[in-house]
């Protein structure tokens, strides 16, 4: 195997990581409440800047994660309850719009908070460049795929074990017949949105210290692991773990062979192939209507 | 005359067969009526025959021509009409309008006349407009001319959806359930409705739980239980048919009393 | 004759040319003109648009890629290639069209989000590919177009630009109001609510859903060629995603299934960032906040909502 070939992989498995870590939070909503929340990229911008600003403020690395992440967590709610559920039975199109709304709307905020410049995180453990079989991997990406895996763990031990996740899988499969058997319906959407804009924080933080993180990163993050979340099968966490990585892999082949100036309409022309051909993604399952 | 002939028909969900290995045929001008327990694949079978759903396996045949594997929009220009058990009204427009969308099929109207307003066109649809009213007096909605669709009640929706298949000019017209949720004195109604439109020369066939309503106009009946034919025949030997009787009430004291009267 | 101008459609259109003819009176000095020219252009796009989202109910994410088309085929074959602008014109909004056929009849099988995702990516991978081919459009710095000319005549200045504008507004909306109200129109907004039910009746959906998208794409693409020999310079910000979001919002806000609607749409959320350059760094938050409020306590949009509160003028919309 080639030396450049294993480092596009690497980081075609690096910024896969973040794809899915970003598509598990679309999915984890989209199960709960049939919304595809247009703001989540905007997660991923809050996890990032506001750990740049507590960082810079003297706070010690491990507080400024815990913060920001629960920062985007209580966003992530505040969104629920006072954007979603007011248009609970809205149309497709009215809850693309509001949710598209409020990713403006955070944006808007993010430069009055912030700025529009771009910020620097400090890799969490230095930047020395690791070699692996010729290439060379930055220990933050090494974060990134860690951290990854460890979280699809204990989504998986949450999703299969606490109650909570399994009252989410609940009402994602038939939100009525988890209401009769007692789901507080309220709570576990409410649990839906904190949960993905957590994991959309968490991918942003894991992700700064590489890339930079900005007032407008989380727009074209969040429509990749939007496309990442539909390639996989909308809706399947598995599917949008396989996604993000299929995409990211897709992505760094894709801009090291060919061009790199189009990079990312790779990932959108994927996507338009998938739609047409296999809209279910490579996961999901083909649903039929009833008439 | 044969309309509609339907071979070995069969539709499978995942594993599950709707209906499986259906064989009829239907005469032209006959009320032909397919009954059946819940879940026996009444609806399945009539979404087959609209082209909703493709089947599995097996043809279907109208007249000469076969329409297996056609879009639903040709299964209608080919002269099969449908209402739906759970109206598929068009609340975004007037009871006239909705009727009139069924008039499209024979309506030439390219889309330059739609833009520029053709005079033809100014005419094609006064008389499409006239053609609608006169199809909502015939199922007995006149007095809802001027009406919006979503002021009417439920009983005026289900003949509004038959108005509407009616604009389709149809030779043979599906009604699945016209009587379901209908008081008695309303499924009285939808009886002399079914009647008339027999009568007009449409062959109609009748999916329906209102027994009373399916003996008393049926030439023709056939019964359905788990996808399959459980019976075929008139009104008088399907009712009497041991089979069928016990497809509906289970054998025992209570499938006794109804050797000799109607199910209702 | 009275009463036909008394009816909600003839009334509509003859308000509307009253307003165009009439404007002018409040319009103090170019600058006035030059946002009421980018009123007049925004709003023939959703137009179009508000026939593919508000009366047959779909969605496209990406409309901002036809408008962005149809200005740089313009550009270029007159900039680079010395086309005269109107065969530009046509050729641009031709081509347009055909490409919105080749991308609709496999997209729009989609529905709901599936549409809007495949919308979106067509609209962005549109706004990459123009971006990134500098040789051509000059990329992300834009180039110039040359002004539009008729016979040697050259169209320049605010004042001819607004007439021009306007009364392309107005044969745009009537050819919209025609189409709505056609067979065709009814055909839309049957398989708006029921697919199922409109394919039973005999209406091939999947036809008049391409052919809605192509209508739509082309009022884009023309608005955008306008726009182009209009500012005399083109650059990829018109292309952007963020320009389709506006674009889908000012139909949305204006009225879904109203021609009106989206005039006044795009009127609203043309003139309000102007009115808050002022307040710049809030527009964002302001655009933001409206698209949400909007969607949450008016979700027919404002012409349908307030026509909602005379019961009696019934808008046979």
């Amino acid at each position: 195997m080639s030396a450049q070939f294993l480092q596009f992989f690497l980081a075609g498995l690096t910024i896969g990581a973040i794809y899915a870590l970003v598509a598990l939070g679309f999915s984890i909503i989209y199960n709960a409440s049939h919304v595809i929340n247009f703001a989540q990229g905007e997660f991923v911008m809050i996890g990032g800047m506001t750990t740049v600003s507590l960082t810079a403020i003297g706070w010690p690395l491990p507080f400024a994660i815990a913060a920001a992440v629960l920062a985007a967590a209580a966003i992530g709610l505040a969104l629920e309850k006072f954007a979603v559920e007011p248009a609970r039975g809205a149309s497709v199109v009215t809850l693309i719009i509001i949710t598209i709304g409020a990713s403006i709307l955070l944006r808007g905020l993010a430069t009055l908070v912030w700025d529009k410049k771009f910020h620097a995180l400090k890799p969490f453990s230095g930047d020395a460049p690791i070699g692996i079989g010729g290439a060379t991997v930055l220990p933050q990406s090494l974060w990134v795929l860690g951290m990854t895996l460890v979280i699809v763990l204990l989504l998986t031990w949450f999703f299969g074990r606490t109650l909570l996740g399994k009252a989410l899988l609940a009402t994602s499969h038939n939100r009525l017949a988890a209401q009769l058997v007692g789901i507080n319906v309220r709570t576990v959407l409410l649990a839906a949105f904190g949960l993905s804009a957590a994991l959309g924080a968490i991918a942003g933080i894991l992700v700064a210290p590489i890339t930079f993180t900005a007032w407008d990163i989380g727009v074209m993050l969040g429509l990749k692991g939007f496309a990442a979340a539909i390639l996989g099968g909308l809706g399947s966490g598995p599917g949008a773990v396989l996604g993000g990585l299929v995409l990211g892999l897709l992505e760094a082949m894709g801009a090291g062979y060919l061009s790199s100036a189009y990079k990312d309409v790779i990932a959108f022309v994927i996507i338009l192939a998938v739609l047409v051909f296999r809209p279910s993604g490579l996961l999901g399952t083909r649903s039929t209507d009833r008439v | 005359m044969t309309l509609l002939r339907v071979e070995g028909l069969s539709k499978e969900f995942g594993g599950v067969h709707a209906v499986a290995d259906l064989e009829f045929s239907i005469s032209a001008g006959a009320v032909f009526s397919i009954i059946g327990p819940n879940g026996a694949g009444k609806t399945t079978l009539l979404n087959l025959l609209t082209g909703i759903y493709t089947p599995t396996s097996g043809r279907i045949f109208l007249g000469e021509e076969e329409l297996t594997h056609r879009a639903p929009f040709e299964y209608a220009a080919c002269g099969i009409g449908r209402t739906f058990q759970n109206l598929q009204v068009f609340f975004n427009m007037s009871a006239l309008e909705n009727v009139m969308v069924g008039r499209f099929l024979h309506e030439r109207c390219s889309l330059a006349a739609a833009l520029f307003r053709s005079p033809a066109l100014a005419r094609a649809e006064r008389a499409c407009r006239e053609e609608a009213e006169r199809l909502l007096r015939f199922v007995g909605l006149g007095e809802y001319v001027g009406a919006h669709s979503d002021s009417l009640p439920y009983g005026a929706l289900k003949r509004l959806d038959i108005a509407r298949a009616l604009a389709t000019r149809p030779k043979l017209l599906l009604l699945d359930e016209p009587a379901a949720g209908l008081n008695p004195s309303e499924a009285q109604e939808i009886d002399a409705l079914i009647s008339r439109l027999a009568e007009s020369g449409i062959t109609v066939v009748l999916v329906e739980h209102n027994m009373r309503l399916v003996m008393g106009v049926s030439d023709h009946i056939l019964v359905l239980d788990y996808g399959r034919r459980l019976a075929e025949g008139s009104a008088d030997a399907v009712r009497r048919d041991p089979k069928v009787i016990e497809a509906y009430l289970g054998s025992g004291p209570a499938a006794a009393g109804t050797q000799s009267g109607g199910a209702h | 004759m009275l009463a036909r101008l008394a009816s909600p459609r003839t009334g509509g259109l003859a308000a509307l040319a009253l307003v165009v003819l009439l404007l002018p009176l409040a319009l103090r000095n170019n600058y006035y003109y030059e946002v009421a020219i980018l009123v007049g252009l925004n709003a023939i796009v959703c137009v179009g648009l508000n026939l593919l989202i508000g009366y047959a109910g779909q969605i496209s994410l990406g409309h901002a890629g036809f408008f962005g088309l149809g200005a740089y085929a313009s550009a270029i074959l007159t900039a680079r290639y010395g086309w005269p602008p109107l065969a530009a014109m046509a050729a641009a909004t031709g081509g347009v069209a055909v490409l919105a056929y080749l991308i609709g009849r496999p997209i729009l099988v989609l529905r709901g989000h599936y549409l809007a995702m495949a919308t979106l990516g067509m609209g962005i991978i549109i706004s990459i590919v123009i971006a990134n081919e500098d040789r051509l459009t000059g990329g992300p710095d834009g180039m110039a177009v040359p002004p539009l000319s008729l016979l040697g005549y050259r169209l320049a200045g605010e004042r001819l630009w607004y007439w021009v504008v306007g009364a392309l507004l107005v044969f745009a909306v009537w050819l919209a109001q025609n189409l709505v109200e056609s067979p065709h129109g009814r055909a839309l907004r049957a398989l708006h609510t029921s697919e199922i039910g409109a394919e039973v009746a005999g209406i091939d959906s999947a036809r008049h859903k391409v052919r809605v998208f192509v209508i739509s794409a082309v009022y884009a693409a023309f608005a955008g060629s306008l726009t182009a020999h209009y500012a005399g310079f083109i650059t990829p910000t018109k292309v952007t995603f963020f320009h389709s979001i506006e674009l889908v919002t000012m139909v949305v806000f204006g009225g879904m299934a109203s021609t009106f609607g989206a005039v006044v749409g795009a009127a609203v959320l043309t003139t309000l960032p102007q009115a808050l350059t002022l307040f710049e760094e809030y527009e964002m938050v302001v655009f933001g906040a409206v698209m949400m409020l909007t969607m949450i306590f008016m979700p027919k949009g404002l012409v349908p909502t307030i026509a909602a509160r005379f019961p009696n003028r019934r808008a046979n919309e």
